[in-house]
């Protein structure tokens, strides 16, 4: 063999790799989605202990919030991926439902239940932040009562796809509920712009840059990144959960798990 | 630093209720998320499946 066709060989072979569509087999995605989400849960643990290090030690008093403002560390970060990880839900569910790649549903699926998590914590920290600072726990704000229907949307999206028991049309059901309420999320971000709220305006913001002293915008940012990275590994290894659930009988998931079948071997006594 | 004891970081200024609580919320759940993960995968492993009717 010639060392041109060498060559030709290996060029065709890693531009064989680096086909992106190859991914959206479950068997070749099981295994990178395996080692992403350690990567990414490995970031997340880096980023949210330099995040809540700068935050609840580093950072200085507030001189209007005193430290009740320090519950900004975990409630924006919270609030944000509230919000991200249902448009990146509703992308997955909208890629899923017109190429019909199942890989792309089952994202959506995956990350449902990590968004109606972070919206939790996002309603459950405000009410701990609104009580000192407002001196209620809820009011019926614009932003407020958007981010709770947020939350019904993620609960809709779980309970709907759970009540129908056809996989592919689970994930189409689920994909047109997501799309729908996606309206909802532009509307929970302006909603301080467009109505008088008692919520305050954004601190940090695309346009206008912080308003935020710098020690306290870095730990901010950090611990948000840090869910971000921790939204990626968790929902992967979702992913990999249901893949294993829905093709458990497969060969690759034996192959993948690095268990071989067992092999009975038949004695004459049976023993 | 933005602290002089232990004691004043917990206390955080008066509001140690309402900060901790947003804090201790938050590692719960994402800790109860991740353990349950390990489990679902446990349960959906070819072995895990095995020990099943």
């Amino acid at each position: 063999m010639n060392k041109r066709s060498n060559a030709g060989r290996y060029a065709g072979r890693a531009a064989r790799r680096l086909r992106w569509s190859t991914l959206a087999a479950p068997s070749a995605f099981f295994p990178v989605a395996g080692k992403l989400a350690w990567v990414f849960a490995l970031a997340a643990a880096v980023l949210i202990a330099a995040g809540a290090w700068i935050g609840f030690v580093l950072a200085p008093t507030d001189h209007q919030q005193g430290d009740a403002y320090r519950i900004i560390f975990v409630h924006v970060p919270a609030a944000w991926m509230s919000m991200v990880i249902y448009l990146a839900m509703a992308f997955w569910a909208a890629v899923g439902l017109v190429f019909h790649t199942r890989l792309a549903s089952m994202l959506a699926s995956a990350l449902a239940p990590t968004g109606a998590l972070f919206t939790v914590l996002a309603l459950w920290t405000g009410a701990l932040w609104g009580k000192p600072t407002w001196g209620a726990w809820w009011v019926w704000d614009a932003r407020l009562t958007s981010e709770l229907i947020l939350l019904f949307l993620y609960l809709g999206f779980i309970a709907l796809q759970g009540a129908i028991g056809d996989v592919r049309r689970a994930d189409r059901a689920g994909a047109l509920l997501a799309l729908v309420g996606v309206i909802n999320v532009p509307i929970i971000y302006f909603s301080v712009r467009w109505w008088n709220t008692l919520h305050q305006g954004a601190s940090v913001s695309l346009s206008g840059g912080s308003s935020m002293a710098a020690t306290m915008l870095v730990g901010m940012l950090l611990c948000a990144l840090g869910f971000w990275a921790y939204s990626i590994a968790v929902a992967l290894a979702r992913v990999r959960c249901m893949l294993l659930e829905r093709e458990g009988d497969a060969e690759w998931v034996r192959r993948a798990a690095g268990t071989k079948p067992k092999v009975r071997i038949a004695t004459p006594l049976g023993a | 630093m933005a602290w002089n004891s232990l004691s004043e970081f917990f206390a955080m200024g008066g509001y140690g209720l309402y900060v901790w609580g947003s804090v201790g919320a938050t590692a719960v759940l994402m800790a109860g998320e991740v353990l349950g993960l390990a489990a679902r995968r446990r349960a959906a492993l070819p072995s895990g499946r095995r020990k099943r009717p």
